[in-house]
């Protein structure tokens, strides 16, 4: 091959490559909102609750004057590392099927003597409930980056996941919605956002593996029960109660399919 | 008391990367509240940065600011084990100063 046709290839190699640069530049909406999350991730203002919920767990509160140190999320007392990826779990101590928020309640109300009654009642962003979600938060971060490994070993935990499923299809409400309308198939989306199909690992480690999140449009941090309330409150439906078995079980359901998806919370939403 | 700030400052080549986060309502004295009373502002007016106690960088802040700022700026010649410190003032005169050692 001749000097003057090797160079010549090389030039239109690199018109092509030049081609090739215009042609990827085109960016779809999904991209322009992906490079958006990228740019405030470096400032996501979820650490400031991060910071709160550490300094929560070892502070000494509530009328019993304890901390949440000795509290078991599902890998025994004190083991936050790694407990998030496999809540909601079945807990002897209760006999129930609890999800993080559910299990905190619980430790605050036998470590801390809060009354979980009186917890579970109060509004999302009011009082107790700022320092579940920073809580929350705080130990969501811990599992950041780890795979989900929801355990269905008990008898319980499956019954809980066929009862997600139910619920996640259960079609209701005004406009006759399910879960599934909106997240049951790939590549949906809703004005600009893109859905997750939180039937697949994928999809359902994207979508239940990202809260609690920073919303930067109302500057709110968001745990997974206010999520799901508020889910539901786009299907019109009746709201959740905070921490009620539906909520739990769909909770299973979604931590389930993310099986192997790797947690990404506390994210930063539009 | 305000909450603590988060401080991130890591040297490169001869600057240091300052990234802070303030924890801050800003409320900007536009909005009402469910009754249609105006919600009064409360927001950052003064911000100051200072390397090893000296003065480097200040600024005034107003309503525009978002909830929870993010403020990211360049230190020149400052190195690796100086001491920067933040200090914000609002509007109601509280404050907040916080301290991290660059990396």
């Amino acid at each position: 091959m001749s000097q003057t046709t090797s160079l010549r290839n090389l030039f239109f190699c690199a018109v092509m490559a030049l081609f090739t640069h215009v042609v990827y530049a085109q960016k779809t909406a999904s991209d322009s909102i992906a490079e958006y999350r990228a740019m405030l991730q470096d400032g996501n203002p979820s650490e400031l609750f991060e910071a709160k919920g550490e300094d929560l767990w070892k502070q000494k509160r509530g009328p019993k004057n304890a901390s949440l140190e000795q509290c078991d999320l599902g890998k025994g007392q004190g083991v936050v590392k790694g407990a998030w990826v496999e809540l909601p779990r079945f807990f002897a101590d209760t006999a129930k099927v609890q999800d993080l928020e559910s299990r905190l309640v619980t430790c605050m109300q036998t470590l801390q003597g809060f009354d979980a009654q009186t917890l579970a009642k109060t509004p999302y962003g009011k009082g107790e409930q700022v320092n579940i979600t920073a809580l929350a938060t705080w130990i969501a971060s811990e599992s950041k980056g780890m795979p989900f490994n929801v355990p269905q070993a008990q008898m319980e935990e499956r019954k809980m996941y066929e009862v997600g499923k139910r619920l996640f299809f259960m079609r209701a409400g005004s406009h006759d919605f399910s879960c599934a309308t909106c997240h049951g198939q790939d590549d949906k989306r809703i004005r600009l956002q893109d859905l997750p199909n939180l039937t697949k690992a994928t999809g359902a480690a994207q979508g239940f593996g990202a809260w609690p999140a920073y919303r930067v449009s109302n500057g709110q941090m968001w745990s997974e029960q206010l999520r799901l309330n508020d889910c539901y409150r786009q299907q019109r439906f009746p709201y959740p109660l905070f921490a009620s078995d539906a909520t739990i079980a769909l909770g299973v359901y979604m931590g389930v399919n993310a099986k192997g998806g790797l947690a990404t919370a506390p994210a930063i939403k539009r | 008391m305000a909450d603590p700030m988060r401080i991130r400052a890591q040297a490169k080549d001869n600057n240091a990367i300052v990234r802070v986060l303030m924890n801050h309502e800003m409320e900007s004295g536009q909005r009402k509240d469910g009754d249609g009373k105006i919600i009064p502002a409360w927001h950052i007016q003064d911000v100051s940065a200072s390397l090893n106690g000296k003065v480097v960088m200040t600024a005034e802040w107003g309503p525009g600011v978002s909830k929870n700022p993010f403020l990211q700026f360049t230190i020149k010649g400052a190195k690796a084990g100086d001491k920067v410190a933040i200090t914000w003032k609002d509007n109601h005169g509280d404050s907040r100063t916080d301290e991290a050692t660059i990396s």
